[in-house]
């Protein structure tokens, strides 16, 4: 799979979008329950922010495909309601930037009402989002902060960085009967692909092996996955067998696969878009450490992004991003 | 009285009535009568309640933030009146008298700041987050302003499904200065959403006085500017509770949209036990009690011949008993064991185990 754009899918020909694949998933869960309804500011007469939603307003009519007013808590909390009166919610967030207006609804109430309440109250509400950076649109709008959320009890994170994975999150996400945060790489949006006809659910609960070696283990998830196969690829020609773990899952994180894999490799590089500091990458190279210490061959290494607000010119943004040189300069260092 | 309500009277001081030699008998004959006294009783449960809270908290016996209604009383009891158990109600941290206006049981409430399993959020949630899903009351929110939204959803769903319920959400002066309660307004008036909004305006948001919190204090007149039906009532008057809160929820069953209720009321204790409470005069703490709306309603009563002494002590005495049964049932509960920690932290969870 590729990030970059494509001339879109011709309509006689099998291959689609992330964001098609997207689309079609909402629109099988719409379709399938009456409960599901979507709402977010422009996901209407305006197709959605990254046009996830066209055409689904003049599907589903204007109650279903709510547009709402710049408000992010409000609608965010509407949806939280919405969910424990028995409906079944989808809220659009345009990014996970303007998240943070809603940080509260989703932490004091989304992620916490089950257990303030002795599990009286759930909260069956999805919450999808745009993430990260790497299209030249300065700080405010490049941020990675699911690691944040992933921080969180309560909240169950995904990140599909494959179209299959966009095509079928969110049925499994419906079927949760706790709040579920789906994160859209925003340049994933135009990879394209074909979809695997034999595959109908994704399993959320296990990291996925996109590629198999054996002497290293690349952890990745959304946008740095295909970095992280891109690198792959040029250490197969140098003779380093690196197996990919895309994570899928960011909360809560799938343990076996992970380690397992590192069991195999003994070798460890864990790459995220998020800033080093305090992010998931750290809590994974901690739960390699915790559990596989003895079997390393060499410290774990990681490729972050640089702590820096993400600047917008292109060589700068690009230094400050993982980057396969640099996921294949770690895994280098690793195998030694 | 000089109220800071904006101008408005919050209720004049009503006369002591005096004692009548000889009481009506069993006044509770009228709808009327029995009306009051059942009222009566309500807000007599709440104050009792609290007060029992009070000495339970100075012995150390129950514990975490604990912030008292009294004063307030009218505003629960009256609004409720106008609810039934379809609707749904999203409360604050201050919600001893929501919840036990909306029926929940004294002994559950109790149970919870005891942190006991059979508290109404097993232990969980403590005074600030009592909960209840079977009678529709969505907790106890701690965040100022947090429960707003969650109430324009509650509403959008029976919205949506063409259910004739209502929410009610009752929030502070304070959370009135929150973007929650401005976005909430907002969505609420333009989707037309069966949401009562019942702003408690009891003069202060912890230590900060209404003037001090809001440019332009009257509440009402700022609420209706975003398009919805929106007046000031004595909240320390029950009645004129009630009679508002009766007309806004028949008109948001008929579907005229959300409805904005500013109670003017007065908390006479502190912010919350916590609280030293210094920055508030003694007297005016002392007008205002003199609006008491637990003494009105029993003095008015009384002047009209509707309760007598006896009528009264024997309410006070069955309401003792429920608070000591109540009190008496928290002690004996079942604490939480702590291998149940992990608990209700996830549905998926909970159903694996199940
Ligand atoms: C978002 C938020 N900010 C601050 C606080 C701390 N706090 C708790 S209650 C309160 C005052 C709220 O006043 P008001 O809304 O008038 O309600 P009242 O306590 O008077 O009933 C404050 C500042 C909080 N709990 N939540
Ligand atoms: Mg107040």
């Amino acid at each position: 799979m590729s990030t970059r754009t494509r001339p879109r899918a011709h309509p006689d020909d099998d291959t689609t979008t992330y964001r098609e694949a997207l689309r079609e998933g909402l629109r099988e869960a719409l379709a399938s329950d009456d409960r599901v309804f979507l709402m977010g500011e422009d996901v209407g007469r305006y197709g959605g922010c990254f046009g996830v939603s066209l055409g689904l307003l003049e599907e589903f009519g204007p109650e279903r495909i709510r547009d709402t007013p710049l408000s992010e808590s409000a609608f965010v909390g509407a949806g939280i309601g919405a969910a424990l009166a028995g409906m079944r919610p989808v809220v659009e967030i345009m990014t996970v930037n303007f998240s943070l207006l809603a940080l509260d609804q989703i932490l004091n109430n989304a992620a916490t009402l089950r257990h303030m309440s002795g599990g009286q109250l759930g909260v069956p509400l999805v919450i999808r989002m745009t993430t990260g950076a790497g299209r030249q649109l300065a700080a405010q709008h490049s941020h990675s902060l699911e690691g944040w959320y992933a921080h969180i009890p309560g909240l169950r994170v995904l990140a599909p960085a494959t179209i299959d994975d966009a095509r079928h999150v969110l049925s499994a996400a419906l079927a949760d009967p706790d709040p579920v945060l789906i994160f859209e790489h925003g340049s994933l949006y135009n990879a394209a692909g074909t979809l695997d006809p034999a595959v109908h659910q994704v399993d959320l609960d296990h990291a996925a092996v996109r590629r198999q070696g054996t002497d290293v283990t690349v952890v990745a998830y959304s946008g740095c996955v295909s970095k992280a196969l891109e690198a792959a690829e040029e250490l197969a020609g140098e003779g380093i067998g690196a197996e990919v773990v895309d994570l899928r899952t960011l909360r809560p994180l799938d343990d076996a696969t992970i380690v397992g894999s590192v069991r195999r490799t003994h070798r460890a590089v864990v790459v995220d878009e998020g800033w080093r500091s305090g992010s998931l990458s750290a809590e994974i190279e901690s739960r390699i450490c915790e559990q596989a210490f003895f079997e390393l061959d060499a410290p774990v290494e990681r490729v972050c992004s640089a702590e820096v607000p993400i600047p917008y010119a292109r060589r700068l943004e690009e230094a400050a991003l993982p980057q396969s040189a640099g996921i294949m300069a770690a895994a280098r260092r690793v195998v030694g | 009285m000089a109220t800071a309500h904006g101008g408005t009277s919050a209720g004049t001081p009503k006369a002591k009535s005096p004692r009548r030699a000889h009481a009506p008998a069993a006044p509770s004959r009228t709808p009327a009568a029995a009306h009051d006294l059942d009222l009566l009783r309500r807000m007599l449960l709440i104050r009792r309640f609290e007060e029992r809270c009070v000495e339970l908290y100075s012995a150390a016996t129950i514990r975490g933030f604990v912030h008292l209604y009294i004063g307030e009383e009218a505003v629960a009891v009256g609004v409720h009146q106008a609810l039934d158990e379809r609707d749904a109600v999203v409360s604050t941290y201050r919600e001893h008298g929501h919840a036990l206006a909306r029926g929940i049981p004294p002994e559950a409430v109790m149970a919870e700041m005891y942190g006991k399993s059979t508290g109404c959020s097993h232990g969980r949630g403590g005074s600030m987050h009592l909960f209840d899903a079977g009678r529709r009351f969505y907790g106890g929110n701690a965040i100022v302003g947090g429960g707003l939204p969650l109430a324009a959803g509650l509403a959008l769903a029976d919205r949506m499904r063409g259910e004739p319920r209502v929410t009610c959400c009752f929030f502070g002066d304070g959370a009135f200065a929150e973007g929650e309660f401005h976005e909430t307004a907002n969505l609420a008036a333009l989707w037309g959403l069966p949401v009562l909004f019942v702003c408690e305006n009891n003069l202060y948001a912890m230590g900060t006085a209404l003037a001090r919190e809001h440019a332009q204090t009257d509440l009402a007149m700022r609420a209706a500017s975003y398009g919805m039906a929106a007046w000031a009532v004595d909240g320390m008057d029950v009645h004129a509770v009630e009679k508002a809160a009766r007309g806004a929820v028949e008109s948001l069953r008929a579907g005229s949209g959300p409805h904005f209720l500013e109670m003017r009321t007065y908390r006479f204790r502190a912010h919350s036990m916590y609280d030293p409470d210094r920055y508030r005069p003694k007297d005016e703490v002392e007008e205002w009690k003199r609006h008491d709306p637990v003494t009105g309603l029993a003095d008015g009563m009384r002047t009209s011949g509707l309760l007598d002494a006896a009528a009264l002590e024997d309410l006070e005495h069955r309401v003792a008993e429920e608070i000591d049964d109540a009190v008496r049932a928290a002690e004996q509960a079942p604490e939480e064991p702590a291998e149940d920690l992990l608990l209700h932290v996830t549905g998926r969870h909970e159903e694996a185990q199940a």
